[in-house]
């Protein structure tokens, strides 16, 4: 079937089997591989993009359901050579080891820090409950949200 | 594989009349997991999720209706004031899945351990029904629920949404499972206590192949409140046997199982544990309402 969405600002069409997930969509047939295929029942969170502005994992939407809607990826929080606050706090912290679940986590804490600017630790473990990480048991990643956040605060 | 996308309730319809075994995704929280694992291919698909009549909710004379389209999210947004739904909503999966599962897909995998079942459950709700050509019906809560992941909607049925009374009274949801978030409960409860009608009603997930009451649990509690003259007073409570009385009988309406997610004994144990708080917690609430009013 034919899909057409908005995917990172831009009006872009695919020619999808209609079973496919719109994960699917994206790394197969759009080219965006920064969404990351990994359980593909919502378990890990590796896939998390923004749906018409919400979080969701794009393994458990339909392609179909995401005709005429707006969706985000993990590619357009960068401009170029220019990283988003979240991006450069989860290097400058190394709360990155193999780096499947980075995408996911990147999208996921800048998804947070727009709802809520100075989360407290409960809120981000919350917030994060969704997506997992094998490597780094999560402590630099929580080190990495509160610099983002400081650093978002103060820009 | 089809996949419709129709963009109002009654076109949904005409498609569920025209072609009965299309199959509805709301979420696809439940759904995709069965797609990307090949345990299901559906021939058709109809899209709920942009249906504007699934999405509502409002208040009509002393009831809500809650459309089958509103995610958790929305639920712990929109509705706080109707508390075991939202501390059941806010038990759901992760942000990302209470951004998309909806009320009516809970309804429509109708598994035991669906959160927001008991809450509908303790609240006495009816499962609003609609076909196509303006056919609506409504069935109580248990008759739309019939066995494990079993429901009583027709196959050119839609699940429209829930509706129930709106009660005066403190109530809470509660889950047991290995796990601060993502667990699928080992045991839940809701408890409502109904002020206006001296009410108590209670309701366990996971403990059984469907959703369960606790009739003569919840007996005891009005017969234990009477007794104590509780009803008229605020700061009342009951004492701790009577607790545990009233945990024991809970226990007793569970007909749990063993299985990978804990034992039948164990699970007994969590009801009458559940129970107790459950109602402990209503008398503090009870006494911190009628303390800042
Ligand atoms: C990682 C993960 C964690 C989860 N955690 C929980 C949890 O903690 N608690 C919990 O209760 N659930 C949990 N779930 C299950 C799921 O999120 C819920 O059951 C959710 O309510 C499903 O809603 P949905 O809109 O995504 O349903 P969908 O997947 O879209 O649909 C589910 C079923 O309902 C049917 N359906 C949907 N809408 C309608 C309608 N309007 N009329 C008729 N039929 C309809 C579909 O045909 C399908 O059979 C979890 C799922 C995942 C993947
Ligand atoms: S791949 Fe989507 S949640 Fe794991
Ligand atoms: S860095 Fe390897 S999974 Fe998180």
């Amino acid at each position: 079937m034919l899909v057409r969405a908005n995917v990172n600002g831009e009006w872009r069409t695919a020619d999808v089997w209609a079973g496919a997930s719109l994960l699917h969509m994206l790394r197969e047939h759009l080219g965006l591989p920064g969404s990351k295929n990994a359980c593909e029942q919502g378990e890990c969170g590796s896939c998390s993009i923004w749906l018409d502005g919400e979080l969701v994992c794009a393994c458990l939407v339909l392609a179909g359901q995401a005709h005429e809607r707006e969706v985000r990826t993990v590619e357009a929080l960068s401009a170029r050579e220019t990283l988003h606050p979240v991006q450069e706090a989860f290097l400058e912290v190394g709360a990155v080891q193999c780096g499947f679940c980075t995408p996911g986590l990147i999208v996921a804490v800048a998804d947070l820090l727009m709802l809520d600017p100075s989360p407290d630790e409960p809120a981000v473990r919350e917030a994060l409950s969704g997506n997992l990480c094998r490597c780094t048991g999560y402590q630099k990643i929580l080190d990495a949200v509160r610099l983002a956040a400081e650093r978002m605060r103060a820009r | 594989m089809e996949v419709l996308l129709p963009r109002t309730l009654e076109e949904a319809l005409e498609i569920k009349a025209a072609r009965p075994e299309a199959v509805p995704i709301a979420g696809g929280t439940d759904l995709m997991v069965e797609l990307n694992f090949d345990r299901r291919r559906p021939a058709l698909m109809v899209d709920v999720s942009r249906l504007p009549e699934l999405r509502e909710w409002r208040r009509e004379n002393g009831t809500v209706f809650l459309g089958a389209g509103v995610t958790f999210t929305r639920i712990i947004r929109e509705l706080p004031e109707f508390v075991p739904l939202v501390q059941a909503s806010r038990t759901v999966g992760s942000p990302q899945i209470r951004n998309r599962g909806t009320v009516g897909g809970n309804l429509g995998t109708a598994s035991p351990a669906g959160d927001a079942l008991p809450v509908l459950a303790a609240y006495d709700a009816e499962i609003v029904l609609a076909a196509a050509g303006g056919r609506r019906r409504a069935l109580p809560w248990h008759q739309f629920l019939v066995g494990p992941k079993r429901h009583a909607a027709a196959p050119d049925e839609l699940i429209l949404g829930a509706r129930w009374g709106i009660v005066r009274g403190p109530g809470s949801f509660s889950k047991v499972g290995p796990r601060n978030a993502m667990v699928i409960a080992v045991a839940s409860l809701c408890l409502v206590m109904d002020e206006g009608a001296r009410a108590f009603r209670v309701a366990l997930g996971s403990v059984g192949p469907t959703i369960l009451r606790a009739p003569e649990a919840e007996a005891f509690a009005v017969r234990a409140l009477a007794d104590a003259g509780a009803w008229d007073d605020p700061r009342a409570s009951l004492s701790p046997p009577a607790l545990q009385e009233f945990g024991e009988r809970v226990a007793a309406a569970a007909r749990p199982i063993d299985d990978v997610r804990g034992t039948a004994a164990y699970r007994r144990h969590a009801c009458a544990v559940l129970a107790r708080r459950a109602l402990a917690w209503a008398f503090e609430d009870r006494r911190s309402t009628s303390r800042s009013s």
